[in-house]
């Protein structure tokens, strides 16, 4: 039992980034939508890591000198038509497509709507349909990251059981039986879920990345897992900040290539 | 902008209506009663046009004009002390109270109800509730940050229950979660009174900057008044208001839903377009189009502004383009927003709907005529003083008196009754009791319900669901932030509207204590049958002067809320049911206390603050013997500040790691539910409480006296928490302790309650109903 037991959980600082140092300098592009949610949450997640969040326009023509691009959370024009679809239209979404592809192999985090969108720009396989109990579901999710090789994940360990958020209507991953193995034979499952499956998704798939690994979708959201006192509460009295690791690995890798 | 031809209509002008003033008019039919048409052809010197009228018909209907409730309401205003007006910077009759936090920031907050569309259509009457009191929030120049929703249904094995219950969850989910606003709380309540009548209830929560404050008000001649947002439809035309009906043209569509349908994608859109505008100060004046339209938006702008408005009618975007003048003033299409705008800002503003895609008109500009002038294809066919549509509509003193039969029902007390009988007394019945009372419909889970609202976008939260207050972030650089909790118990309002509509308060005030901030603010949402009906009326009269009071003594004012009426079927009206929502303020939301024990509080010490008496007449646990008679617990305002400043001083110094308010089913469900909150659990003992409040167990356990609460104190801070009691001479008994190593909550000498046990009967009660 501490003095101030309450506050010294969330007075604190949040974690300092592992590689706080010089990281500042790197440039994560959270993209809004009309109709995204969780591009402030994004743009802290990226702060709290030690990074440099610049907020990005559907309708912009150019990329600008990021370094890497998080697709955050939300109802995209409504989810109208289908999650993500009207959204992979948009200007900014070919020049992120093309960056993705190029040489330089841009990172890019697409999250719960983010990576909707990702498969319907075929960025990623397969695609989300509605949870297979027909309604919203808002929950705290364990993950397991199953692969720790990506732009995104590789500040965790193989096998690690992560906690974060998982809030979502649309959130089951389906694929072809050939996709699926495809994925599980190539290792590019990221993360799955444990104990329970929230939406029916295939295989329990929570994430995937492409066969480069510098793109990785997930229908859950570490963005709502990195500050203590706004995150998962577990019973031990401790929040998750469980998510700060996508953003420490992209910020890592960054440092590391440079 | 698209250009649009004006439909030829036989319109019915100005100067049509000065030639013909014997044209039969259909006033009764769109709600007016006699004496009010004739009022208004008093006020014009001229029979109305059709436009007029149908202006008039609305704005003068009960929802807009608070015609029967005004004379009531007043006392809010009346009671105000000069304490309970130091940090209220908007009060009553804006689209909602703005209350300071200081360091330059504000928060504007209400609560609404949309309850008879969502009996009719439980998914669009939902959502659509939680549209319109977002835009409330959104008027007052506020980004909003949260909503709650207090709900109420029928009995929950009546047929229809699933309908609503699925519907009503599904649109505030589908339509807020949609919005990226946190939904922090709420009630859901089962009894058959709201059978036919579910109570939806919304509220919402935003946050300003002081300089960012706006106000429905259209001053400044010459500035250009501006519509921007979804078109207007044919959607809730007259909705909450009167009934639809112009039927006697047969050229048009029939048959139009009254309920008005919503599209959140556009409102959230609307929310950071209007963000963006505020941010660059872009609007003199802003309204939300809500209840009554267009009629309403331009009546209020211009009865709060210079006094005159000059619109031209062609120029509103449709939907449907064979919808008449009347029509277009009076629909409820939804996610609308009417600004005033200086000229020079006309080309900056135009840039900002541009970016966000969002459709606008200029319908006309502000004038010092006094009269709000409404023109079709150039053609005068409204020409009113707009005060007397927006505020001078008509009061009415309706007659009200105390129901003969109150007599009776507060004569018939629980415990003389034969529900009364045969209490449980031994461990296994009292150990069934709480299990009974912790799966029951009003005090089960509610999760089932609540896991389909997102509790986590913005990253502010908190506090949430279950806890006892919302608890939201406002400024993330100091941690300053705000706690909500909305709170209502018809059955207390029933055998008594005045104490009823004060343990309400009571409750929320508490509830808001208990998560560690100060109760600064209060709006209500006041719900009740007919106005018509005497005895209603009195339920209602004495509900207000009751909270009114209670306001005045706990010194904090109502800045804002709605008056829900006629919520009965033939002459059964629903419970008195005035649900209030209290506001209050952190200096850092690190010190917000949760509502249950974790594993590192194992060893900590269990005390209940306050009196346990034996009441028991309106309890939960009476209503699970199917009982309704006697008096509501008494209430003790004074006890309640006490207590509230023990909880915050207690929060602030750390001397608390966990608090739970006592309220429906007593001490049973404060201690079941903070075990249950992270499945930790406790052994305590009530001898010596029972010796001291001269109780017996069963009492301590299920009375539902107020001014309680359940606290866990670390052993360290124990001497200094009960001498800060002491010295405030506020009963404190120790219980027991948290124990890790328990898996259970243990009342020794009574039972021993498995929390997997507790759990089970207390999670299965929706999911069992509802899948």
């Amino acid at each position: 039992m501490s003095e101030t037991p309450l506050i010294a959980d969330l007075g604190g600082k949040p974690e300092e980034a592992p590689l706080s140092g010089g990281l500042s300098g790197a440039k994560i592009g959270v993209v809004t939508f009309p109709g995204t949610l969780d591009d402030r949450d994004a743009a802290r997640a990226v702060k709290l890591a030690g990074g440099t969040p610049v907020a990005l326009w559907h309708a912009d023509t150019e990329l600008g000198d990021v370094d890497a691009v998080v697709l955050p959370g939300g109802f995209s024009y409504g989810d109208y038509l289908r999650a993500g679809a009207i959204a992979r239209f948009a200007p900014l979404m070919a020049k992120i497509v093309d960056a993705a592809n190029s040489d330089a192999k841009l990172p890019v985090l697409g999250i719960c709507n983010g990576f909707q969108i990702l498969t319907e720009a075929h960025l990623l396989p397969g695609s989300m349909v509605k949870n297979d109990h027909l309604k919203f579901i808002c929950r705290d999710q364990v993950l397991r990251v199953e692969n720790n090789r990506t732009a995104w994940t590789n500040q965790y360990d193989e096998g690690q059981e992560i906690t974060v958020v998982l809030k979502n209507q649309d959130g089951q991953y389906v694929a072809d039986e050939k996709t699926l193995d495809e994925l599980e034979g190539e290792g590019r499952v990221a993360f799955r879920y444990v104990g329970w499956n929230p939406n029916g998704s295939r295989r329990g798939i929570a994430g995937i990345t492409n066969a480069a690994g510098n793109v990785v979708g997930l229908m859950p959201h570490p963005e709502h897992a990195v500050e203590p006192g706004f995150a998962p509460l577990g019973a031990d009295g401790h929040y998750s900040t469980d998510g700060l690791g996508f953003f420490t690995s992209v910020l890592s890798q960054l440092v590391e290539a440079k | 902008m698209s250009t649009q031809t004006a439909p030829k209509f036989n319109i019915d002008t100005v100067e049509h209506a000065a030639e013909t003033p014997d044209v039969e008019l259909p006033w009764a039919e769109l709600g007016l009663k006699q004496n009010e048409f004739e009022e208004i052809v008093k006020l014009l010197g001229r029979r109305p046009t059709a436009a007029e009228l149908a202006m008039y018909s609305v704005m003068w209907s009960e929802h807009c004009s608070y015609k029967s409730s005004k004379v009531h309401l007043r006392q809010f205003g009346e009671k105000l002390t000069d304490e309970m007006k130091k940090d209220m910077m908007v009060g009553i009759g804006e689209n909602a109270g703005v209350t300071n936090l200081g360091d330059g920031w504000a928060v504007t907050f209400k609560v609404e109800s949309h309850n008879h569309p969502s009996f009719v259509e439980p998914y669009q009457g939902a959502a659509t509730g939680i549209g319109g009191i977002v835009r409330d929030i959104i008027s007052m120049g506020a980004r909003p940050v949260a909503v709650m929703d207090p709900l109420r249904f029928g009995a929950i094995d009546h047929p229809d229950t699933p309908r609503l219950v699925h519907g009503i969850v599904s649109g505030i989910g589908g339509y807020g979660n949609s919005l990226g606003l946190p939904n922090i709380g709420g009630e859901v309540v089962f009894d058959s009174v709201y059978q036919a009548n579910p109570l939806v209830n919304a509220l919402a929560v935003g946050v300003l900057r002081h300089e960012d404050l706006r106000l429905a008000n259209a001053s400044g001649v010459g500035n250009r008044v501006v519509l921007f947002g979804a078109r207007t439809g044919g959607d809730g035309i007259g909705g909450a208001s009167v009934l639809a009906s112009e039927s006697f043209d047969d050229t048009k569509p029939s048959k139009r839903p009254a309920v008005q349908v919503g599209d959140p994608f556009a409102e959230k859109v609307l929310i950071e377009c209007c963000l963006e505008l505020f941010k660059h100060s872009l609007v003199e004046g802003i309204q939300d189009l809500g209840a009554a339209g267009i009629s309403c938006a331009t009546s209020e702008l211009a009865s709060n502004g210079d006094g005159g408005m000059r619109v031209e009618l062609t120029n509103v975007l449709l939907r449907d383009p064979t919808l008449t003048p009347g029509e277009i003033l009076m629909s409820e299409s939804q996610e609308r927003m009417m600004a005033v705008v200086t000229p020079e800002n006309v080309a900056e503003f135009e840039k900002v709907m541009e970016k966000w895609n969002v459709e606008f008109s200029w319908l006309g500009e502000v004038t010092d005529s006094g009269r709000l002038v409404i023109t079709w294809d150039g053609e005068t066919i409204v020409d009113v003083d707009p005060r007397t549509v927006a505020h001078e509509g008509p009061v009415y003193n309706r007659p009200f008196n105390r129901p003969e039969w109150l007599d009776g029902v507060q004569k018939d007390a629980f415990r003389s009754s034969a529900a009364g009988k045969g209490l449980p007394a031994s461990g296994n019945e009292l150990k069934a009791a709480v299990l009974e009372l912790m799966a029951s419909p009003n005090m089960c889970d509610k999760s089932w319900v609540t896991k389909q609202y997102d509790s986590y976008v913005g990253g502010n939260t908190t506090l949430s669901s279950p806890d006892d207050a919302g608890v939201i972030r406002v400024d993330e650089e100091t941690g300053l932030g705000v706690a909500i909790s909305t709170d209502a118990n018809g059955r207390y309002a029933y055998l008594d509207p005045y104490t009823g509509a004060q343990l309400a308060l009571a409750e929320s005030y508490r509830n808001v204590a208990t998560s560690g901030a100060v109760p600064m603010a209060v709006t209500d949402c006041l719900n009740f049958g007919s106005p018509e009906d005497p005895e209603v009326m009195w339920q209602f009269a004495e509900a207000v002067r009751g909270l009114a009071d209670a306001c005045q003594t706990l010194g904090i004012p109502v800045t804002g809320g709605n008056v829900s009426l006629y919520n009965q079927t033939g002459t059964t009206a629903i419970h008195p049911t005035p649900v209030v929502g209290v506001l209050g303020k952190f200096d850092d939301v690190a010190r917000r206390t949760p509502s249950g024990w974790q594993q590192n509080a194992d060893g900590q010490a269990i005390y209940l603050l306050g009196t346990t008496r034996d009441e028991l007449d309106g309890s939960e646990f009476a209503n699970l013997r199917g009982h309704l008679g006697g008096l509501p617990p008494k209430l003790d305002l004074e006890a309640e500040k006490t207590l509230a400043a023990i909880l915050i001083n207690a929060s602030r110094d750390g001397m608390i790691d966990a608090a739970h308010d006592l309220s429906e089913g007593g001490l049973a469900a404060a201690l079941s539910e903070m075990v249950l909150r992270f499945g930790v659990g406790a052994r305590v003992a009530l001898e010596e409480l029972c010796e001291r409040d001269g109780v017996d167990a069963f009492t301590a356990l299920f009375s539902e006296s107020q001014a309680r609460a359940v606290v866990a104190v670390p052993r360290s801070e124990e001497v200094r928490f009960n001498d800060m009691a002491t010295a405030r001479r506020f009963p404190v008994v120790r219980l027991g302790v948290v124990d890790v190593l328990a898996t259970s909550l243990e009342v020794q000498g009574q039972f021993d309650l498995p929390i997997a046990e507790l759990r089970e009967a207390h999670e299965g009660t929706l999911p069992k109903y509802f899948g």
